[in-house]
């Protein structure tokens, strides 16, 4: 049920975030999503992507520490309050969310929340208890493309 | 040891004519200087005899006050070193016995601990007059009043001058150092003529003055007596200009006393080492031979009448230059140049003694964070600043933003603790800090301080 997104570390000056999404397109895996936290100092890029493992070693090789953490994907109605409902389960389950970010599909009337908690394992169970949607990876793809 | 082999200042009529404090001693001819020296230098060799390290050294060379006949024979005495007295720690130094001491101060060293001075009364009382000197020297009257902004503490700026000040009898604010605000209303309330600090903290102070509306030229400070760092002339035109004041340059290092080692008359063309005190050397640190004359070098002091911790050869690891031409101002002492450089890799930042190898130290307490580091030491305003760039290593790197600034903090904190110095940390990737086949280049100092 969970996700493996890929982060890596930038310093937080031109060009920067263009190098490694090259060495990805180069190696011709498709970025399903991203997300980038950053300082006046560094970045964070966070990457949700086809093959997770083939995109880790062709940014390893190029140079780039990547981290792999486990995510949370959850679908929800791509509408107003759709965000707000999935985010009012999560707050009542007394869930701590480290940071999320979201993407709609191209094709139907679903959005997709990545969510990276701090126990997704109870997490996920939270949410299926609420009758929310988990989205395996599989599924994404699916759904993705 | 008998009293009588020692400097007695109340012989001596001391006062502020002609920037003279002790006129007598201060206006020596070069050959009365010399024929001290070398007869001060023979009682050293008799009293550092019960110093272990010297000791050893003297009974294996069969060196006594007898080996010395001039003062070209100091180089029949061996160095020491830093590392000799912290080797040492604290006191395998000390010529007198423990109970004989009358102050101790502290210099930073590369473990973060600091390297004891140990002081007997009549050590504090040559200091005294040292700076008296130097400060006499540069124009201060017992009508003055002085306004010292350095640290009091371990470190001797602070207690050296206000000590000396005292001497001479003008009148002490020991504000001591930092609180800009703080100093500008006791300046604007007690119109001191004198400041003391670091040339840089002067920039600060004039910084201050302007940030809260006032002109700094119209601050009552009209002399300015600055050390504890390295300054270049291009500094003192500024520190001049924008507090309309006469800059004075001084020198000295905890290991030998402190500030009083040599300091500018009114000449400023060169600081006048108190050569009664001190027998300076100037040599090439790679063969240990004297430099020719004029050239810049290393030096190396023998202090010739500290009680306590009488040092002999000590490498300094400052470079200048000596100037032994009689000065306009009357004196008879060699001159030295401002520090320009080091053959050491020490840095010295707002004042504050650090090592390259402290840093690697408090880095070595955070995982990951070594082998891949630069230090960059820059002066972008007034004050020095340290970046210290940490390459991310994969057991560093976490996905999450808080864990990343805790690590940015942490590393921080800990060269706050080994090396007293706040440090900007910055995180950059991998394989971007350059590699060095042999030795590392650890530190980029942008300052440009040899000018």
């Amino acid at each position: 049920m969970k996700l493996q997104q890929l982060s890596l570390f930038l310093e937080n000056r031109p060009g920067r975030l263009g190098a490694p999404l090259e060495t990805i397109a180069k190696a011709g895996i498709n970025i399903l999503t991203l997300s980038l936290a950053d300082t006046a100092q560094f970045g964070i890029l966070r990457l949700i992507v086809r093959d997770w493992d083939q995109a880790k070693a062709v940014l390893e090789d190029a140079g780039w520490v990547v981290n792999l953490t486990e995510v949370v994907a959850v679908d929800v109605l791509d509408r107003p309050g759709g965000l707000a409902a999935a985010l009012a389960v999560l707050e009542g389950a007394g869930l701590n969310i480290e940071y999320m970010y979201a993407f709609s599909l191209r094709r139907g009337d679903k959005a997709i929340l990545i969510f990276r908690f701090e126990d997704p394992d109870r997490a996920i169970k939270v949410l299926l208890d609420q009758g929310l949607h988990v989205v395996d990876g599989e599924e994404l793809l699916n759904l993705a493309s | 040891m008998s009293p009588q082999s020692h400097p007695s200042h109340h012989a001596h009529q001391h006062g502020t004519e002609q920037g003279l404090w002790d006129p007598e001693a201060e206006t020596r001819s070069r050959d009365a200087i010399e024929a001290l020296q070398i007869e001060r230098l023979r009682t050293l060799v008799a009293r550092v005899a019960q110093v272990p390290f010297y000791r050893d050294h003297f009974v294996h060379r069969e060196i006594g006050p007898h080996s010395i006949r001039s003062l070209a024979d100091v180089r029949r005495l061996p160095l020491t070193t830093k590392d000799d007295l912290r080797r040492q720690h604290p006191f395998g130094f000390l010529a007198v016995p423990r109970r004989a001491l009358a102050r101790i101060h502290g210099s930073s060293g590369t473990t973060g601990r600091p390297t004891f001075v140990a002081y007997t009364a009549r050590d504090l009382e040559t200091w005294s007059h040292l700076c008296a000197r130097f400060l006499v020297a540069g124009g201060l009257k017992p009508e003055h009043t002085v306004q010292i902004a350095f640290g009091y503490g371990l470190f001797t700026g602070g207690f050296g001058l206000h000590y000396g000040i005292e001497r001479v009898g003008a009148a002490i604010i020991p504000a001591a150092a930092g609180n800009t605000r703080r100093q500008l209303e006791i300046m604007r309330d007690l119109d001191p003529e004198v400041l003391i600090c670091t040339p840089s903290y002067a920039l600060t102070i004039a910084d201050g003055a302007r940030e809260l509306g006032i002109d700094p030229r119209t601050l009552p400070i009209r002399t300015g007596h600055f050390g504890g760092e390295p300054w270049t002339e291009d500094m003192r035109c500024e520190i001049e200009e924008q507090l309309d004041i006469t800059a004075f340059n001084n020198y000295g290092l905890s290991e030998v006393i402190g500030p009083g080692v040599s300091g500018e008359c009114s000449a400023r063309t060169g600081m006048h080492i108190q050569e009664d005190h001190f027998l300076v050397e100037c040599l090439d640190p790679e063969s240990l031979e004297p430099v020719a004359e004029g050239e810049a070098g290393e030096l190396v002091i023998t202090t010739l009448t500290r009680e306590a911790m009488p040092l002999i050869r000590y490498r300094t690891r400052d470079i200048a230059r000596l100037d032994r031409q009689p000065c306009a101002c009357g004196r008879g002492t060699a001159r030295m140049s401002r520090v320009t450089g080091r053959t050491d890799d020490l840095l010295i930042i707002r004042g504050v003694n650090v090592f390259p190898s402290q840093i690697e130290e408090a880095l070595l307490r955070v995982e990951g964070t070594t082998p891949h580091y630069l230090i960059e030491v820059s002066r972008p305003g007034r004050l020095d600043e340290v970046h210290v760039k940490v390459e991310i290593r994969p057991e560093l790197f976490s996905d999450r933003m808080d864990r990343m600034q805790t690590l940015c903090e942490r590393i921080s904190r800990e060269i706050q603790a080994v090396a007293g110095i706040r440090a900007h940390v910055d995180l950059v990737e991998p394989r971007s800090l350059e590699r060095f086949v042999g030795k590392a280049k650890r530190v980029l100092d942008r300052r440009n301080l040899g000018a």
